[in-house]
Parts: structure tokens; sequence; C-alpha cells
């Protein structure tokens, strides 16, 4: 039958990816339910769950290391029983600092800043965003979840293990990553859990990001076109293209550092290296090779854990200015500039690895010209509220402080774009403050904003707005008192990385020190008040309507918490952008995204 | 598919360029002859490329009125399954030949990178055959409608691993 197989072939390829589109099954028993649920919503929960969970253990972690540095001399309660050897009598050794340095700086940028507003909130909103039922590889993205949760236990292994966590940084650069024991305590087995846990997790966000790109480009509703899709659902696209980038060039770099370390290789070890009075049998491989391969990823990381705060705050924004986003277009140029920018820049980071000063200069100016889309942006938001009757909650007052803190980090990142001043300033507290404003606490601003946000959509029930208000005012207040203070320690030549200032050169800079680890302690106390609320309007908050916000896009036309398969088995029908505040429209000032009335049954 | 597809090249990408830096970074590259039997592995590769070819063609052609006893369309997917275990298979026996050479992954550069290539490119294909056999069990538990979107997508793949072989084995002849 030649003349009918074109067009069953046609039939057939429409009929099996239909059957391949088709909800899955409502997940019936506990376990499929929220253990290994197929679920976007329940994965995206299990995500923001697994950050909660490292960013807690990441904070105690920071707390022990600013209590040494405030107060060298003083026993931490405790500290010597659980590290007997590490820190005898409750004073931390140089080395227990150094490690507890890599697993906050990994469990932060990796298993929080990574997790949660990408896989996180993307997982739970973009699905409903587009309009779907759910990702486009629900299996994969299960995967996606639990070889992360395999990478974070991985990891927290490397506590247990006898010689402790390693100490190499979060960066881990070879060759002190790449020797075994000799190289230091945490070294051996320690630096191998951490490289495993690293490599897996390049896997999951893999996986992870694959999924939201085949959902954005497949499986958008009808209506649904990429100039009518909101703005968080951009930024997580973008970020996982660039993720998707990123993490595949991680991985190799995971590989041969592994190799080196277990099977004997030399890709980043050099010749006639002599560590702890042992010739190690090396010879010819490349330190700088792993330095290039880590901040190829490195550096794209930065924009992975900031693009979707980007997003967040472009979607929240005009929700409460009751605007729509100044220039949406051009919003949506600059987060794509940004993208490809960050794959030019690596090198600012190597500046003092003894790179040819033409390179440095090469790797300046895209890093200064970069400034320009991200000004751009801070531009568009403080346009958008030029004018807004701003309705304070807490989502947006989280919204504001994203804006004041990336706007601080990020004017010091002009200072450190240039090689001449990074030079001296690269290896200080000036950097520590720096990224720790501009991705660090920004990108917490932007998934507190977004927690505060969703909650209502995630739980059925509001959180308590008055709680969210002081968690903000106190928060806002101590981090500008922590990190404010490490750009003048910075610029007084106060290094980085040393578990004690107690010589007679960085004697004076004690006091500033003991006044950041008060600051520190009272701004993680006030994120008590935080887990509080989550906890108690979870299971008491005051029950949520259907749309709080009076927010336009599509997670806000169907009931809270959604049904399983997001729309109760019908699909929403596009026919507005996200972005139509301040219009007269049938629900009031705004129109939504799906104000058509004929849903399409599938 | 596509998307995988740019990871891995990507993935790739830096295992090269990691090569080349590694290469200049020190004069100690030894080089050796690389095992002949890579080139009938090249061979059953390419061969195993057309088969499937051949095979996702036939089913595509007859479906969906085609009974399970008369199509031929399976036992061509089950060839290149074949033809893809023997690739691996080619691939053991090269790293024994080497091995018998007293070349093992430490022992140079362009050893380490000789097994590192290979071993992860066997380590993808294995993928590609797991999803072959996917395919294959979709296809005899219900012969009527074919798992279409799965097949292509495998085929895609599969064809992928052909052109990243080649591309590898460049590498490997024109470096080692």
């Amino acid at each position: 039958m030649p003349d009918h197989s074109a067009q069953s072939a046609a039939y057939l390829r429409e009929t099996s990816e239909k059957i391949a589109l088709l909800k899955h099954a409502p997940p019936e028993g506990f376990l499929r339910k929220y253990v290994f649920s197929l679920d976007h919503k329940v994965i995206g929960k299990q995500y923001l769950d697994l950050a909660l969970a490292s960013v807690v253990t990441g904070m105690v972690l920071s707390w022990l290391m600013r209590f040494h540095l405030g107060f060298p001399n003083a026993a931490i309660p405790g500290l010597g029983k659980l590290a007997p050897n590490a820190a005898a009598g409750g004073i931390m050794t140089p080395e227990l600092y150094l490690s507890l340095m890599t697993m906050h700086g990994t469990l932060m940028v990796f298993f929080v800043l990574t997790t949660a507003p990408f896989a996180g909130f993307g997982n739970f909103v973009l699905p409903m965003q587009v309009g779907a039922e759910d990702m486009a590889f629900p299996r994969f993205n299960m995967m996606s979840f639990w070889v992360t949760f395999l990478a974070f236990l991985v990891l927290i292994a490397a506590f247990f293990v006898p010689e402790g966590p390693p100490l190499s940084g979060w960066t881990a650069y070879a060759p002190l990553s790449a020797l075994g024991k000799d190289a230091g305590p945490g070294q051996g087995t320690g630096q191998t859990l951490w490289v495993v846990s690293i490599a897996l997790f390049c896997v999951g966000q893999l996986l992870g990001s694959l999924n939201f790109i085949a959902t954005t480009l497949d499986l958008r509703t009808r209506g649904m076109t990429l100039s009518r899709m909101p703005f968080s659902t951009w930024a997580w696209f973008i970020t996982a293209v660039m993720a998707l980038i990123a993490f595949s060039v991680l991985l190799p770099a995971c590989v041969l550092l592994l190799l080196d370390r277990v099977a004997g290789t030399s890709f980043f070890i050099p010749a006639g290296l002599v560590v702890s009075d042992k010739l190690q049998p090396h010879a010819g491989g490349s330190p700088l090779l792993w330095q290039h391969l880590f901040w190829f990823f490195g550096h794209p990381e930065v924009y992975i854990a900031i693009l979707p705060g980007f997003g967040i705050i472009s979607h929240i924004l005009p929700a409460f200015a009751r605007k729509p986003l100044l220039g949406p277009k051009v919003f949506l140029v600059c987060l794509i500039a940004i993208g490809f920018l960050s794959y030019t820049v690596w090198g600012h980071h190597m500046f003092l690895s003894g790179m040819n000063p033409l390179s440095a200069t090469l790797f300046s100016v895209p890093t200064l010209i970069i400034t320009i889309p991200a000004t751009i942006v801070t531009l568009l938001w403080i346009g958008t509220l030029y004018g807004a009757r701003l309705r304070f909650t807490t989502a947006a007052l989280f919204c504001l402080g994203f804006i004041s803190v990336f706007v601080t980090g990020g004017i010091s990142g002009f200072f450190l774009a240039q090689p001449s001043i990074d030079t001296y300033l690269h290896g200080t507290y000036f950097v520590v403050g720096h990224f720790h404003f501009v991705m660090g606490v920004a990108a917490m601003f932007g998934i507190l904003a977004g927690t505060y946000f969703w909650f209502p959509k995630m739980y059925g029930r509001m959180m308590n707005e008055r709680l969210g208000k002081l968690h903000f005012t106190l928060t806002l207040i101590g981090v500008y008192c922590i990190f404010m203070p490490m750009h003048y320690l910075g610029l007084a030549g106060n290094v980085r990385r040393y578990s004690a200032f107690t010589d007679d050169y960085m004697k004076g800079s004690l006091p500033l020190h003991r006044f950041i680890t008060i600051a520190a302690l009272f701004t993680g106390a006030a994120q008590l008040i935080f887990l509080y609320n989550l906890i108690w309007s979870r299971l008491r908050g005051a029950k949520a309507p259907e749309n709080p916000w009076e927010a336009t896009s599509l997670e806000w036309s169907t009931s809270s918490p959604p049904p399983f398969d997001n729309f109760g088995g019908q699909h929403p029908v596009v026919s507005h952008g996200p972005n139509e505040y301040g219009v007269a429209g049938p629900a009031g000032d705004h129109v939504m995204q799906a104000s058509a009335p004929q849903p399409v049954t599938i | 598919m596509w998307i995988g597809i740019a990871a891995i090249t990507m993935s790739f990408a830096a295992y090269t360029s990691a090569l080349i830096v590694r290469q200049g970074s020190a004069p100690d590259w030894q080089h050796f002859r690389l095992p002949p039997i890579l080139y009938l592995n090249t061979l059953l590769l390419l061969a195993s490329s057309g088969t499937l070819e051949r095979g996702r063609r036939l089913i595509l052609k007859e479906a969906p009125w085609r009974t399970a006893s008369t199509s031929q369309g399976p036992a061509w997917l089950l060839l290149t399954l074949v033809l893809g275990l023997l690739f691996i298979a080619g691939q053991v026996f090269a790293w024994r030949n080497l091995a018998a050479q007293g070349l093992f992954l430490a022992t140079n550069p362009s050893s380490a990178f000789f097994y590192v290539f290979t071993a992860l490119h066997a380590l993808h294909l294995l993928g590609g055959v797991t999803a072959l056999g996917y395919v294959l069990g979709r296809l005899r538990a219900s012969p009527v409608w074919p798992p279409m979107g799965a097949l292509d997508a495998t085929s895609i793949y599969w064809h992928f691993m052909d052109v990243l072989w080649l591309y590898l084995l460049a590498v490997l002849a024109l470096w080692f």
C-alpha cells in the first residue's frame, strides 16, 4: 500500500507522540506519591527541601568558621567531642577550618544556589506556566532528583570518614585536589567523595536541564507563543541551556580528576612534585588545565545561580507594582546576552595564575561588557517601580532587597574586573564580600521572594506576612552588617582563607571580624523566624485562594494546590501575554493569560 | 534527543581540549600504534547504522497493518544490537591488546587519553544498546503500535554514536 504509507507514517508519529504526552495516571500509594514521584510539583518540592537541608548545614558550618575568626582562642562547646583530632579542646585547627570552608562552599553553590532557584522552583512552576501537565520526561525528572540526592549523601559522607572532609575549597584546585592523602588531612577519601559527589551532581543537573529545554520547546499549550512566555520561564529556559553546556564540561573535568586520584594518571599533576617529603609518582600534568575546565563551568555557574533570580524578580515585581515590567523585550535580550557572555569571561578568575597580560585584558573586556546587560536589567526593575503604587508584601520586599544587594555586589565587580586591581584584591576579603553579595545573598533573596510568592500555590495556605516582614527586615540589616565590612577588610589587605588573624600585622582587624561574627550569628538566628513561619503556615496558615496576588500567569488559573495534572484534565488556552498589568480587564486591573473561556480537553 | 547530543558533544569537546592542553604542557607524549582491530570495529559500527536504518524504515512502512509474524523489521534491529555489542567486545579486545604491550591507563598521557576516550564512547554506546533493547521489548509487547518516537530517538542517537566514533578515531589516528 504505497500511497498509504506516507499518510500512515505521519499518523503513526502523531499518535505515538500523543500517547507519549498523555498524562501519567494519578499516583497511588505513599511511595509513588511522595517519594519516587513522577509529578514535577512533588519533585520541585523535594529539590527545595534538599536545598533547605543543605542551607541549614552550610549555615551551621559558616557559624563555626565565623566564631573561630572572631574569637580564635575561645573553645566552641561540643566541637572537641565531635572532632577530637581536628579540634582538640574545642579550638579548631587551620585544616579543619579549611574543611569547613570547602564543605560550606560546595553545599551552598551546588546544593542550594543551583538546586533551589533553578531545579526547585523551575520544576514546580515551569510546566504550569507553559500550560503543560508535567515535564517532557517525568522519569528523567525523577532520576534527576534522586541522582542529586545521592550526590548530597556522598558529599555529606565526607564528614564521617576518619580524616574528615577535603580542604581544597569548592573550586578544588589541582594539584592539591589531585594528590592523595599526602596533601593533607581530608585529601584522601574525603576528596575522592567530593569528586564523585560533584560528578553525580552534574549528571542530575544535565538530566534536569534537558527536561527544562524539551518542556519549554515542545509542551507549551495552545496560544503560548515564545513571546507570551512569563519572564521566569524564559529565565529558567536560558539557565537550562547554560547548565547543559556548563555541567557537560565539569563532568569530564571530574572524571579526569578522579582518574588522577585513583588510577594513577597525570592529567593535572606536574612532574617532580614533593609533598610531605615524598616525591609524587606523577609527571607532565597541567594544574592550569583544571582551572580552565573548572572555571569554564564555574563562571556560567554564577549566572546559573542568579538568572533564575532575575526571572523570579521580573515575574513577581509587576504583580505587586501593578504595572507591566518595563521593556520586556529588552529584558529578554539582556538575559540572552548575559547567558552568552558568561562563557567568555572565565579567565577573570585566573588573573593570578600567571596568565599572559594580553589574555588577562581579553578576559577583562567581556567581563566589563557583561555588566551592561546586567545594569540595563536593574534599571528596568527600577523603572518598573517608578510611579508604581507598590503592594508591600513580603515577596515584594524581598524583590527590593534583591535589587539592593545585587547592585551593591555588582558594583564591587567593576573593580575586580580590572586585572591590575584584582591582583591586589583577589586574595582578600574584598572578593568574599563581593561574591557573597552578588551571588550568595542576591540569589538567596530571589529564593526567599519565590518562596513567599509561590508558597500558597505549593501548599494551599498563605504564609504569615507579619513574621515575613520581620524576617525580611532583620535579614536585610544582617547581611549588610556581615558583608559590607568585608570590603573594607579586603582593601586593608586582610587575606582570605586564613583560619585566624592573631599575628601582629593582622591583629588590628580582629574587632571588625568580631562584629561580622556577631552579625552572622544574629542573621542566622533571624532565619529561625523564617523556618518557624514555613512550618507553621504549612500546617495552620490561612487557606489560600486560587490567585491571592492577582497575578496573570497560568499557575494562578488553577486551584491552590493544583491537581496532579495541573489543570484538571484540561489544557488552558492562552490569549494574552504575562505582562498585562494596569489595564482594565474582566478581573480588574489586569488580564489573565488564560482569559479565553474555552479550555481544550485532552 | 538533539539537546542530549549537544551535551555529549560539549563533553567530548572538553576532553579534546584537555588532550590538546595536556599534550602541549609537557614533552612526555609517547606515540604508539593503534590496535588494528579498531578499524574492523569501525566497519562493524558503520554497518550497524545501516541495519538500524533498514529496520526502522521497514517498521515505519509496514505499520500499522503489520503482524508480528511477517515483519522483518525487528530482526534488523536485533542485528543492529548484536553489531553494537560486537563493537564493544572489539574495543575490549583492543584494550587487551594494548595491555599486552604494557600500555595501561597510567602508563603515559597518550594511553590515558586512549582509554578515557574509548571507554566513555563505549559507555555511551551501551546507553544506545539499552534503548534499542527497550524498543525491541515494546515491539514484542505490542506489534501493532510500534514505539515510533522511541525508535526515531534511538536511531538518531545511534547514528550520532557513529559520527562521534569517527571523530574520536580521527583524533586518535592524528595524535597517537
